[in-house]
């Protein structure tokens, strides 16, 4: 052990600078209030004080800073999806990706990795390819490659899948990317922080006042504060807060599981998805195969693990890496991801004027974290939705205009 | 492995079943509006509670109704509609 921990054993005052402050108590106004300290919620923040001069804002979390979903993703950073609105959207989150390390002077261990979506049926390699069409349209690093390259790329892989499943293709992406989630979540805090924004943990809101169709303060368990705007960055909470103001979203909550094994001597480099199998998973730099699955397969507001789970999830990863039978897996955990029709986020403004979401991030919100505090930061210091989240807006239901991100979710659904 | 009873076949693994979402009534297409037909085509009630919804046996093609606890998990009864 290094010898200059001790000092933090022994010194009564902390020795070193906090990430961040502890504010003892809520001011009365704020321009803004952003609810939920995880990724999304922070970069909002940071963004809304760096790029728009707005820093009286207070960000407001009933647990920790990144305690949500930022913190049990399995960290996975892509932009091959298969809408044009999607594609420019998340081709744009990976681009602030790259420097964000830089940004806030803290490793984000940040990893482009390749990113291999395996095709075991031809209608599979038939997505693949129409991906590869749109992501090559928009500027985006994506090709069909056969078996082959795949083995090149993982050759430890059962290219059969056990016999039954055998991989015909895959849409190779090669900015694939790891982070290490909960370094975003801090460097976002950080640079909030820095730049004046209060972060308030354990501090929850019960309800938001809204008068006239305006949004006028919001009540938490620490007192109230009025505020003209806020906004909802609280993924698996977000009907709760939505109900606070009386406002219907088509947003339903599953649980959305993974697990790690114990650390290994790194052997995979890239991320490895199958539809099929439902499988995704990657190495961490400390060396833990990071795997998950699909959605639980009904409704649940709760963060319990289950035991199918792992069975399911251990018997897919064999089919692939039969020489992983003796490994064994370190911890499971879930989260509750907002799931939404299209498969697309609910981002913007709303009917009640003042109230904003970010949210509907279901099964795929870690990578976007940048590109959605970039455009919910100007969404909510504009009053108007940003050029690059219009096709996500709550009205697109109503309106019978969908934005299928379907065929693009890494996750069986 | 989690149990479930179903109303004709007793108590079942919950993998013999599939959910079919909370039971809601359906406004009559041909008088509603299209702003009403989208609210029941997406919109759901996403809060936490005590709901009623529709389960579905797949080894016996049982459709039948439960009322479930949706934070705790809890499933309270479960009978056949109608």
């Amino acid at each position: 052990m290094p010898y200059q921990l001790l000092r933090f054993a022994f010194a009564s005052k902390h020795p070193e600078p906090r990430m961040f402050r502890a504010p003892e108590r809520l001011k009365d106004t704020y321009d803004a209030v952003i609810i939920g300290a995880g990724g999304h919620g922070l970069a909002s923040a940071y963004y809304l004080a760096r790029d728009h001069g707005m820093t009286n804002v207070a960000v407001l979390e009933r647990g920790y800073i990144g305690g949500g979903n930022t913190g049990r993703n399995t960290t996975i950073i892509r932009s091959n999806y298969l809408t044009p609105e999607g594609v420019a959207f998340y081709d744009q989150s990976v681009r602030l990706w790259q420097d964000l390390s830089q940004d806030f002077d803290l490793n984000l261990f940040y990893a482009t990795r390749g990113h291999f979506t395996l095709a075991h049926t031809d209608s599979a390699v038939r997505t693949m390819r129409w991906r590869a069409e749109v992501n090559q349209h928009f500027g985006v690093n994506s090709e069909l490659v056969g078996p082959e390259e795949v083995r090149k790329a993982a050759p430890q892989i059962d290219i059969t899948c056990g016999g039954h499943a055998p991989i015909l293709g895959a849409l190779y992406h090669a900015p694939g990317a790891i982070a290490r989630h909960d370094a975003v979540a801090w460097g976002y805090g950080r640079g909030a922080d820095q730049r004046g924004v209060e972060i308030h943990q354990q501090t929850e809101v019960l309800g938001i006042e809204v008068q006239g169709g305006k949004v006028t303060g919001v009540r938490t368990t620490r007192g109230n504060i009025s505020t003209p705007r806020v906004l909802s960055a609280v993924a698996g909470f977000t009907p709760r807060v939505t109900n606070m103001v009386g406002l219907r979203t088509p947003i339903y909550i599953h649980p959305l599981q993974a697990m790690v094994t114990e650390p290994m001597k790194p052997w995979l480099d890239p991320i490895l998805v199958s539809g099929s199998l439902h499988v995704y998973v990657s190495q961490s730099a400390r060396g833990e195969l990071v795997m998950g699955a699909s959605l639980d397969p009904y409704e649940l507001h709760a963060t319990r693990s289950t035991l199918d789970f792992v069975e399911g999830l251990a018997a897919h990863m064999l089919d692939m890496f039969p020489f992983l039978s003796n490994a064994r897996v370190n911890r499971q955990w879930a989260g509750m991801a907002d799931m939404t029709p299209d498969f697309a986020p609910i981002m913007g403004t709303t009917p009640v004027e003042g109230f904003y979401l970010d949210a509907g991030w279901g099964t795929w919100g870690f990578k976007a974290t940048p590109v959605c505090g970039k455009t919910m930061s100007w969404t909510v210091a504009n009053g108007r939705d940003h050029e690059l989240i219009k096709g996500f807006n709550l009205s697109r239901f109503e309106r019978y205009e969908l934005t299928g991100e379907k065929g693009a979710a890494s996750v069986g659904h | 492995m989690k149990i479930l009873t179903c109303p004709v076949n007793g108590p079942r693994p919950v993998s013999e079943f599939a959910y079919g979402g909370e039971v809601r009534p359906m406004p009559d297409g041909a008088t509603c509006s299209d702003r009403e037909w989208a609210d029941y085509v997406f919109n759901r009630s996403g809060v936490p509670g005590v709901k009623i919804e529709w389960w579905y046996h797949i080894a016996s093609g049982t459709w039948f109704h439960a009322e479930r606890d949706t934070v705790t998990d809890r499933v309270i009864r479960t009978w056949l509609p109608g």
